[in-house]
Formats: C-alpha cells, structure tokens, sequence
C-alpha cells in the first residue's frame, strides 16, 4: 500500500464501485430464492412420502429437476454473498480475510458442481 | 481496519460503537436472528440438501441410511432446526425488502414489523410440520 499520495494511501482499502453491484446481487438472488424454495416447499409437502421410489420418480420428471438444478445455483450464490458480508464483519486480518475469502469460493463452486451433477444424474437416469 | 489507527503514526480513529453499548430493541434482535439464520442455512441447510441429493444418486441403501439419520431424534432437531432458520430468515427477509423501499422505518411500525417476523418465523416452522406430520 502506497503511503505517499492520498489515492494510495486509499487503493485497496475499501469501496472501489463493487458495494452496489454487491447489495443488488444480493436483492435479485433473494427474489429468486422466495421463488425456488416456496415452489420446494410446497412440492415437499405435496409429496405422498418421502421413499426412494418416490423422489427418483419425482425428479425424473422435467420441471422439478429443472427446479432444484435452479435452487442449488440461487441459494448458494446468494449464501456465498451472505458469507462474504460475515468474513468481512468480523476477519479484520487481511491475511486471514484472504484465506477466508477463497475458502468460501472453493467450497461454494465445488458444492454447486456436486449439486448441479446430482440433479444431472437423477434426472438422466442410470443410477 | 481497527489495526491501521495505530500503525502509521496517525491519530486513532473513533470506532463504531458494538452491541453492548446499544439499549436493545426488536430490530437489533431481529438483525441478528436474520444473520444467525442466515449462515446457519448456508452451513447446515445446504449442506444437507446435498447429502440428501448425494444419498438419492448413490442408491436406495445409501439413502436408507440418510433416512435412518434423517428421522432419529438427532436428525428431526435439525430439519426442524433447519426448516425455523428458512422460515425465519424468509420473513425477515421480506422485512428488508419493506425497509429497502424505504417504508417501515417509525419506530412503532418498525418494533411491530421486527417482532411480527420472528413470530411468523415460528407460526410458518409449526405449520409446516403439522401439515406433514399430521397429513
């Protein structure tokens, strides 16, 4: 960090125009889990039971499997924005806040890829 | 940036004030149910949907095994644990959306908003599991 010039006594320090783009992110991922999750809710409790047989038969079918595929990248995006303001709250070492940063990004993309695949799966057929 | 007051020399900064300074009030608490919520979903929440999606692609046997967690008594303390935050973090959710068009915010209005999303947070929880349980 520079310690000469006021702009590099500032850089990297704090608001650069990402805070907007953060907070709306954070807004339209919200409209589209009170969507996903209401539409699961309710398919949850529609469901006659909760065997094997009737989950595989549920998610072959187009619209629920398009739907949770959906859920898995709104909720996650959107828990990945809401642990973002946590580490920045309270990782106020910037190493650490790094690490705490990257972490979340690796867990967050592996756990989407791993949803993503499961619904593929389920979907497609051969289990 | 609590550390950069003292490092260079230049004169310490005043810092926020945290909560134990604050008299509390419904929005405080609700605030903070709404971040508890919130991340507790994000840990505990996702993560068992994928080991519910998980366990149905591996096969019936490893979504017994799902299952026999799922409904011991260990397992129904967290789906309900689970399915409180939802709702609770649903309905203060929808508080933010109120207070970002810039309505609720009088006092009255906002201390009867803030309690009324942490009832109905409960209400929806209950309703929920009776329907399913009751059905």
């Amino acid at each position: 960090m520079g310690n000469g010039t006021s702009i590099g006594r500032v850089r990297g320090l704090g608001s650069s125009h990402h805070g907007a783009h953060h907070w709306l992110l954070q807004r339209f991922t919200a409209v589209g889990n009170l969507v996903l999750t209401a539409w699961f809710a309710v398919s949850l409790v529609l469901l006659p039971d909760y065997s094997y047989g009737t989950l595989r038969d549920w998610f072959a079918h187009p619209v629920p499997a398009t739907g949770v595929a959906l859920l898995i990248v709104c909720t996650f995006w959107h828990a990945r924005l809401g642990m973002q303001i946590m580490i920045e709250d309270y990782v106020h070492e910037s190493g650490s806040k790094f690490a705490a940063m990257a972490a979340l990004n690796l867990v967050v993309f592996g756990a989407v890829a791993f949803g993503l695949f499961c619904v593929a799966r389920l979907a497609l057929g051969a289990a | 940036m609590a550390q950069t007051n003292s490092t260079h020399g230049r004169k310490a900064r005043p810092l926020s004030p945290h909560l134990q300074i604050w008299r509390w009030g419904p929005a405080m608490f609700t605030s903070i149910m709404h971040r508890v919520s919130g991340n507790g979903l994000a840990v505990v929440g996702l993560g068992l949907l994928l080991c519910w999606l998980g366990t149905l692609v591996s096969g019936a046997d490893a979504y017994a095994k799902f299952q026999a967690q799922a409904s011991s008594w260990y397992g129904m303390v967290v789906l309900v644990g689970v399915s409180w935050a939802f709702f609770n973090h649903l309905c203060s959710g929808v508080r933010h959306f109120i207070l970002d068009i810039g309505a609720g915010f009088e006092v009255k209005s906002n201390n009867t908003f803030s309690i009324l999303t942490n009832v109905l947070g409960v209400v929806f929880t209950i309703a929920f599991w009776a329907i399913i349980l009751l059905r």
